[in-house]
């Protein structure tokens, strides 16, 4: 089979003809800062099915919560742009609505929980009142019945004595309970897709459990489609069933879950398994990647993972890997992907 | 575990901070007990891991270890002598020998200093370390030895990574030769490759240069990869300490069987086949907390004894493993698929 580059596989400016609830294609998103441009995302491509959770995995300034906040039109600064670039919703592309449709679209259609819920809330209004407001705001629906909405949906995600505490302020609950009232709200109008971004980092493990455990549950009565933004490969293996793997603002590798943890079709996923400790394994050493992320105002030639790459040779340095087909249904970027996934490279970092 | 006399030995350590209600006639209402009764030994060379969540008072211990903070009760001994009891010029002396990592080197970092600079105010204020003429050299050393280039020292903390500001951390905390390093959260704040790295530094470093760890953070696997030993703490209370073997192999106390089991692997396979305990609700608030056992509002064993009785630390599976609760049962970790 002659390999297709992924961003090449579909006709441009087209919507997705399968049956991808959210699509993603060949996104590029810069800040302009003073004196020089970060280049954010550069040329990510991907899809969502319905009911399916999608995990984006990359560590921090790999592009991945930006490439939320560019689906959802939320990119705060206006130092931030997309540059170029589609994302497909309902057959239409989200980047060319006007706003006032686009609103219409956010919350209603796509619901977003972030990783810090006591930011993410109002601090003074009453959590009902912000849960409510999605009701009244979205589905016109009067003062009284949308509180009394919102005290269902508390008690849905599981808020104990949801009435009594529905007129209670965001910093009257602990960050679980918050986490709860976020994932309320983005649900309230049954979602098509909810964008989680790194939704149960900054909790607590035994409460991480309990919130990873309601967004599946929630999510199957749903059927909704779910894109997990996160950096932990645990929480990964517990809820996705694709995952794509980010670094430096570019998709490196794309797989199913299983098969990714199995064999790794890029040095970086390698170096990523083989740097977590694990609890169930005996602890040999951990085999780190060297080296630290790269300066993402610098357009360099070549594969970006690179200069952290035991497996790295003179054609790295000089051209940048496509995101190509290394197995069935799964790619990688890498110029030796094949012998990576075959395990005949010891990709170390 | 080694012979000899301890490196560091905590003894009935408490520490309260009071809590005051209203705004013009400020009363105290109460008290939080941050620490409370926690009592370790470490000998030299040893590394104890502390695991627990928010609000367990780890934090607190650590800062009491440092003497940054007096402890309501209790005594923190090293070189025989308790650390509240010295004047101030014994105090600075001690201090060098218990140096801190923290979790955000950003913070911890001066941005206004060059990473040299940082270093060497490790020897003015110790000027008996290192004298003059020999301290350009011993900061290039210190530097290498955390795995960074000898000409970083010119540079500024915003030139650096996360994963290398810690590195800078810990050279820092290294300068001036401790003999035990506090490390509270050193890792929780960077990515799985610097955090990575940073693992394989401080186990690296304790080995070659024989430094005592009290190793604080929230997550286990953390935990287990850097210490000996491991103490598990629940709202101000070790409720269970063992050899990082005993505890590993058979967690006896509900709470670290929770942990266990709420700890997640990077393995697809398992998925759905791991028998979870998940914890109904949160950690209660330490200023108003359940009597008798803290633990037993979350606790799926919990009978009437637990109200009344507070569980004190007993031995399990013999001396490598203590546990403070009514009905402690070894069980293996529950990290794989349940046949």
């Amino acid at each position: 089979m002659k390999p297709v580059p992924a961003h090449l596989q579909a006709e441009e400016g087209q919507p997705p003809a399968h049956g991808a609830v959210l699509e993603v294609k060949d996104l590029f998103v810069e800040f302009r800062l003073r004196d020089k441009t970060v280049h954010a995302v550069n040329g990510v491509s991907w899809s969502l099915g319905r009911g399916e959770t999608l995990a984006v995995l990359g560590e921090s300034g790999s592009g991945k919560s930006v490439t939320a906040h560019a689906i959802m039109g939320t990119l705060s600064s206006a130092r931030a742009k997309v540059t170029a670039g589609q994302v497909w919703f309902a057959g239409r592309d989200l980047l060319t609505l006007p706003e006032r449709e686009r609103r219409r679209v956010r919350g209603r259609k796509i619901g977003i929980i972030f990783q810090d819920s006591l930011s993410a809330l109002n601090p003074v209004f009453t959590v009902s009142n912000q849960i409510g407001e999605m009701f009244r705001f979205h589905a016109g629906m009067p003062r009284r019945a949308a509180q009394r909405a919102a005290v269902g949906l508390m008690e849905r995600v599981g808020i104990p004595d949801a009435k009594r505490r529905a007129n209670a302020y965001p910093h009257e609950f602990s960050g679980g309970m918050r986490q709860r009232i976020m994932i309320a709200m983005a649900l309230a109008l049954e979602p098509d897709v909810l964008i989680a971004d790194e939704p149960t980092t900054a909790l607590d493990v035994t409460v991480q459990a309990q919130i990873m455990e309601l967004l599946q549950s929630l999510q199957q009565e749903m059927g909704m489609g779910l894109v997990l933004i996160t950096h932990d490969l645990g929480v990964v293996a517990d809820m996705a069933d694709r995952i794509i793997v980010m670094y430096a603002g570019r998709a490196v590798e794309e797989s199913p879950v299983r098969e990714l943890y199995r064999a790794p079709a890029h040095p970086y996923t390698v170096g990523l398994l083989r740097s977590v400790p694990r609890l169930d394994q005996a602890e040999d050493d951990l085999q780190p990647i060297g080296g630290a992320p790269p300066d993402m105002t610098v357009v360099a030639p070549g594969c970006p993972f690179s200069p952290r790459c035991s497996l790295a040779a003179e054609v790295c340095g000089r051209e940048r890997p496509l995101l190509l087909a290394v197995a069935e249904s799964r790619t990688s970027a890498c110029h030796f992907s094949h012998s990576v996934l075959e395990g005949t490279a010891d990709a170390r970092g | 575990m080694p012979e000899g006399e301890p490196a560091l030995e905590v003894r009935n350590l408490c520490k309260e901070f009071p809590v005051h209600r209203g705004g013009l006639l400020r009363r105290q209402e109460g008290a939080l007990r941050a620490v409370d009764d926690v009592s370790f030994s470490l000998a030299r060379g040893e590394a104890l891991g502390v695991v627990g969540e928010s609000g367990c008072g780890k934090s607190t211990l650590a800062r009491l270890l440092l003497g940054l903070e007096k402890p309501t009760a209790g005594q923190v001994i090293f070189g025989g002598r308790n650390l509240f009891e010295l004047n101030t010029q014994q105090l600075r002396a001690a201090r060098r020998r218990v140096q801190i990592v923290l979790q955000d080197p950003y913070t911890s970092l001066n941005p206004r200093m060059t990473i040299g600079e940082a270093l060497n105010e490790a020897f003015e204020i110790h000027p008996g370390l290192c004298p003059k003429s020999q301290r350009r050299e011993r900061v290039q050393e210190l530097l290498e030895m955390v795995g960074l280039s000898g000409d970083f020292a010119r540079r500024y903390p915003h030139q650096f990574s996360g994963g290398q500001r810690q590195r800078i951390g810990v050279a820092r905390a290294l300068a001036v030769k401790p003999e035990i390093l506090v490390c509270d959260e050193p890792v929780s704040s960077l990515d799985v490759s610097a955090q990575a790295q940073i693992l394989s530094l401080l186990r690296t470093l304790q080995r070659e240069l024989n430094l005592t760890y009290v190793f604080i953070a929230h997550d286990l696997s953390v935990v287990r990869y850097v210490s000996d030993r491991i103490a598990v703490m629940y709202l101000g209370r070790i409720v269970e300490v063992g050899t990082k073997e005993e505890l590993c192999s058979h967690p006896s106390h509900p709470y670290t069987q929770a942990l266990f089991s709420a700890a997640p692997i990077p393995d697809p396979t398992l998925r759905g086949l791991r028998r979870r305990i998940v914890l109904q609700g949160d950690v209660p608030s330490p200023i108003d907390r359940p009597s008798g056992c803290r633990f037993r509002t979350r606790c799926w064993k919990a009978k009437d004894v637990c109200q009344e009785l507070e569980p004190a630390l007993q031995e399990v599976t013999g001396p490598f493993l203590q546990a403070a609760c009514h009905f402690a049962t070894p069980e293996a970790p529950r990290l794989a698929a349940d046949r």
